[in-house]
């Protein structure tokens, strides 16, 4: 079966990050597909490289990364949401005018047509939010 | 169809806004604060009785233990499964709705 | 719209302002239209007041989305629903609602309202008929 993941808190502030992360692993273990994992609102915060956790801490955005290159996981960071909060990568940071990119490594910047597409293409669409 | 609820009944009525609009026969999966839900002796206990006869209610074992809630302490009826269970039952639903 | 085409509920329980959600939700609803979905709208406790006419945000310098809401009709979003006890329990009735319509191809291109006020059994009928429910 086909899930589809969506996150919309943050890592740290909400546990809804957590919860995605174990449920996405849960899903793979048990050999489900994971057609993408898309970060939406304050969700887009997972996808920031600068992210630098107390080491006694899980690093969401690095487990994430990590996940993704184990099972070869597209994440995306919606780009409209992204901008909002300063999640920038090389393109974007040059279209923008900034100094520096942030996005982490195994995430990407897209559209919002990703997360229908997604809706789409998934048997099922989990939503994790606050 | 599967009903996921995070949210402390005691802080937010995510709870009583699903268990009014979810069909009878439901699957209902409290997860993070929404374990908060379950404890038997609380204000909430009589209202997810009444649920654990209309749908099956689950709480999300790994999120009960994170919060020092032991098993016996959970109201009769509600079952306790890992993220393997959450899983199982989003997958053997036909849709799912989280109630944020 | 094709066979293929899937049943989308969007889902909104928060109100305007105080959070995101509510205008980063309907960013989606309206990206949404352009892929030729079955797509609806609901509206279930705080999200009624998201319906809530005459929002002026001038003093509070943050952005007005509420005109967005009218435009859903041009966009084919045809379908929003709104949950008769969570409007009764916040002290609001329909006349306290903006007026949403869209233009019906179907009838000869008549004004026809989007919004419906629905109870809880059919709020719980539509769910049910649903491919994919997102929350905001």
């Amino acid at each position: 079966m086909k899930f589809g993941i969506l996150v919309n808190e943050g890592p740290y502030q909400h546990q809804a990050a957590d919860t995605a992360l174990n449920f996405t692993k849960a899903a793979l273990q048990k050999g489900h597909e994971i057609e993408r994992v898309f970060f939406y609102h304050d969700g887009v915060n997972n996808g920031t490289r600068l992210t630098t956790p107390p080491q006694d801490d899980r690093n969401i955005v690095k487990l994430w990364g990590e996940l993704a290159k184990e099972h070869d996981l597209d994440l995306v960071v919606c780009v409209a949401a992204a901008q909002r909060r300063g999640i920038v990568d090389q393109d974007e940071a040059k279209r923008h005018g900034k100094n520096a990119d942030n996005i982490a490594d195994g995430f990407r910047i897209s559209g919002l047509g990703q997360l229908i597409e997604m809706g789409i293409k998934s048997d099922r669409l989990m939503v994790f939010g606050d | 169809m599967l009903h996921t609820i995070n949210k402390s009944p005691f802080e937010k009525n995510s709870l009583g806004t699903c268990l009014r609009l979810a069909k009878p026969g439901s699957d209902i999966l409290l997860i993070e604060d929404g374990v908060y839900s379950v404890i038997k002796g609380s204000a909430m206990e009589s209202k997810v009785r009444e649920a654990t006869k209309e749908h099956t209610v689950y709480a999300l074992g790994p999120d009960l233990k994170a919060r020092g809630i032991e098993e016996n302490r959970l109201i009769e009826g509600v079952k306790v499964v890992g993220y393997d269970g959450f899983v199982e039952l989003a997958a053997d639903n036909d849709r799912v709705q989280s109630w944020l | 719209m094709g066979n293929g085409a899937k049943k989308f509920m969007y889902v909104n329980r928060r109100a305007p302002y105080g959070t995101i959600y509510a205008l980063e939700g309907l960013e989606v609803v309206l990206i949404g239209a352009a892929f030729d979905q079955d797509v609806s709208m609901a509206f279930v406790d705080d999200g009624v007041f998201q319906l809530k006419k005459g929002q002026d945000t001038g003093e509070s310098n943050m952005k007005n989305f509420s005109p967005t809401y009218h435009a859903l009709g041009d966009y084919e979003v045809t379908k929003l629903y709104v949950d008769r006890e969570s409007l009764g329990e916040r002290g609001l009735s329909q006349d306290d609602l903006m007026e949403l319509t869209y233009e019906d191809e179907d009838d000869d291109y008549k004004e026809k309202p989007s919004i419906r006020i629905v109870d809880r059994k059919e709020l719980m009928k539509l769910m049910e008929e649903q491919d994919v429910i997102l929350n905001f």
